[in-house]
């Protein structure tokens, strides 16, 4: 099959389609409203279902009781928008209702800016909203990989009757990049008629179904949360997904890096590599679960120094490195916060003050 | 002699939480009533909202969902566009519909959503104890309005279906109440109206109904009614705001 030039953010929509998600909810935010229209006309083509509501807090209970009706069904938005989603998103979580939601982030914190940021890492993977949940969050670095996360996504939700999130920035939904569409992504529905209140004649039954998250009894939301939590442990191990890149070298520092950035630090390992300094870069695919194992095992060789996180945040993934690291390599935190992308300079520059002290 | 009344299918042989006299056991009767008389029981979803019919889903006999407060008529719509076969209705109470859901319902009924909202006014909020609801009379007392609602400081209780009557897209809005038994027959038949327009695919509709708190209001179940009866129905008064044959 041949590779398209596709827009991220247009890719985004097409993924869901081909992944047999046909309802698409969504309010317009800067940088990622192409996906809705794109997907206003598409949805057309397919007979699927699109609304543009009037707020992403009504989009993210369009997105709750579509999906616990029993459809699989997705909505975008970017940072603000995504904090309106966060009661919405508990209370899918509370009531294990599957949907996927990707965040094209953008600066924060408040209205922030326009332009890419990964600020929203935090927010992602420790807190989406009140109580005890998480997200399963994956983040791609290229529009292909969106393309293929958007799909697993609707299969890990409904794996685990869980939201998920893609955390995407303003780069991968704006830029255009070769993608294609396998046939063999295609994601096969799955039977909800268990939890899904789809109507008893749909299921040829005599009993009803209940969709909620209220459990006033102290033990009966106890053991609520232990359902969650041992869907979270679940994921931790079976799920993580990550990459390493030169890790086969004598590497004197390891980068942890994801999305957009990831790229960079690419580019920045290429260069350093040619004037004789090695670099690895490990990239966390999905940053719930995160793969602290495999960090602390990149960091714990004799010839590292030093482990640095290069995000386009204040330090928020540095923190789960801290964690991961066990204290025993020095961790460091670069980013940019603002929407101007580190560039490979950049990077080296400061992985060059971890070998040779400041400048 | 054979049964001449029984309990609705629709409505589950439970003990409701309910205070005495309060009008949510008569309009859970009457949507249960309905719902078994237009034979829909087996592909209706019910959304119970935040508020004291937040255990509404306990004494239905269909699917439900639990919304978050206010959010009821979103995810109606949620549901209502991927599954049109299924019959949709929220339950709501005034802080629920009024207050925080006042963006939801607006919008669903000016996108026409083809679900049913039934609306219980009872100009307080229950559930959490009392306190001032958009809806709260005038020189209402209430637990955030201890010595009467001063509309100098926050404004005329709000009309909940003539705001909705007031958009242009087509609908069914009406306003009942369950004080006196000729009432309650007419909000019935109110009710069932509404969700033969659903099955129509027609239109979205809206019953509001003018309920009482005895509770909150500090009367007895007797007293409230009369209460209401005087201070409320003057001010909300019933009838048949808009309906989509007029339209």
């Amino acid at each position: 099959m041949a590779k398209v030039l596709m827009k991220g953010n247009e890719a985004i929509g097409e993924a869901a389609i081909r992944a047999g998600c046909l309802n698409y909810f969504a309010y317009p935010i800067t940088p990622q409203s192409e996906v809705a229209e794109y997907l206003s006309r598409r949805m057309k083509e397919v007979d699927g279902v699109f609304l543009q509501g009037e707020s992403e807090v009504a989009v993210s209970y369009m997105i709750f009781g579509a999906a616990a009706a029993g459809a699989r069904v997705f909505t975008t938005s970017s940072s603000p928008g995504i904090s309106l989603m966060s009661e919405g998103i508990s209370y899918m979580a509370g009531a294990q209702v599957p949907a996927v939601f990707v965040n094209i982030m953008r600066g924060g914190p408040g209205l922030g800016g326009i332009l890419p940021s990964q600020a929203d890492y935090m927010q992602a993977t420790k807190s989406m909203g009140h109580g005890d949940f998480r997200l399963l969050v994956m983040a791609p670095a290229s529009v292909q990989e969106a393309v293929s996360m958007v799909m697993q996504a609707f299969s890990l939700a409904e794996k685990y009757r869980n939201p998920v999130m893609i955390l995407g920035d303003g780069l991968i939904g704006q830029m255009m990049e070769p993608v294609e569409f396998l046939d063999d992504y295609k994601v096969e529905p799955t039977n909800k008629d268990a939890w899904a209140t789809n109507g008893m004649r749909t299921r040829n039954s005599q009993s009803r179904n209940l969709v909620k998250s209220l459990f006033l009894d102290p033990e009966a939301l106890d053991k609520n949360n232990q359902i969650l939590k041992a869907k979270y442990e679940q994921m931790k191990r079976e799920d993580i997904q990550y990459e390493t890149y030169n890790a086969e070298s004598d590497y004197r520092l390891l980068i942890v890096s994801y999305g957009t950035m990831s790229r960079v630090c690419r580019t920045a390992i290429d260069n350093m590599k040619k004037k004789g300094l090695e670099v690895a870069m490990l990239r966390p695919l999905t940053l719930f679960p995160f793969p602290e194992d495999q960090i602390l095992a990149a960091a714990d060789v004799p010839n590292c120094e030093a482990v640095a996180s290069i995000e386009m945040s204040m330090g928020q993934m540095v923190e789960d490195i801290q964690r991961s690291v066990l204290g025993k390599k020095p961790v460091h935190w670069f980013g940019k916060c603002g929407g101007d992308v580190p560039t490979p300079e950049e990077v080296t520059t400061f992985l060059y003050t971890l070998i040779d002290g400041p400048a | 002699m054979g049964k001449t009344f029984k309990k609705p299918e629709a409505l589950a042989d439970v003990v409701t939480h309910y205070c005495p006299g309060c009008t949510h056991g008569v309009i859970h009767r009457l949507v249960a009533e309905v719902i078994d008389e237009l034979d829909i029981r087996d592909r209706t979803v019910g959304i119970a909202p935040v508020g004291c019919a937040v255990l509404a889903y306990n004494y239905f006999t269909f699917d439900f969902q639990e919304a978050a407060h206010g959010r009821a008529p979103a995810m109606a719509t949620g549901i209502k566009r991927v599954r049109p076969d299924l019959v949709v209705f929220t339950y709501q109470g005034d802080g629920d519909l009024a207050s925080i859901g006042m963006g939801e319902i607006i919008h669903a009924a000016n996108r026409g959503e083809k679900f049913t909202t039934i609306f219980v006014n009872n100009a307080v909020y229950g559930m959490t104890g009392g306190q001032m609801a958009p809806t709260t009379m005038p020189e209402q007392r209430t637990t955030t309005s201890p010595f009467g609602r001063d509309t100098e400081d926050v404004g005329m209780p709000i009309k909940v279906a003539e705001l909705i009557a007031a958009l242009q897209t087509p609908a069914y809005v009406t306003r009942q109440a369950v004080l006196k038994p000729g009432q309650i027959v007419k909000t019935k038949k109110a009710i069932k109206r509404a969700f033969q327009y659903q099955l129509e695919g027609r239109c979205f509709s809206l019953v509001e109904i003018v309920s009482t708190c005895p509770t909150n209001w500090g009367l007895t179940p007797v007293e409230a009614i009369n209460w209401a009866q005087d201070t409320m129905l003057p001010y909300y008064q019933l009838g048949e705001y808009k309906t989509p044959e007029a339209a």
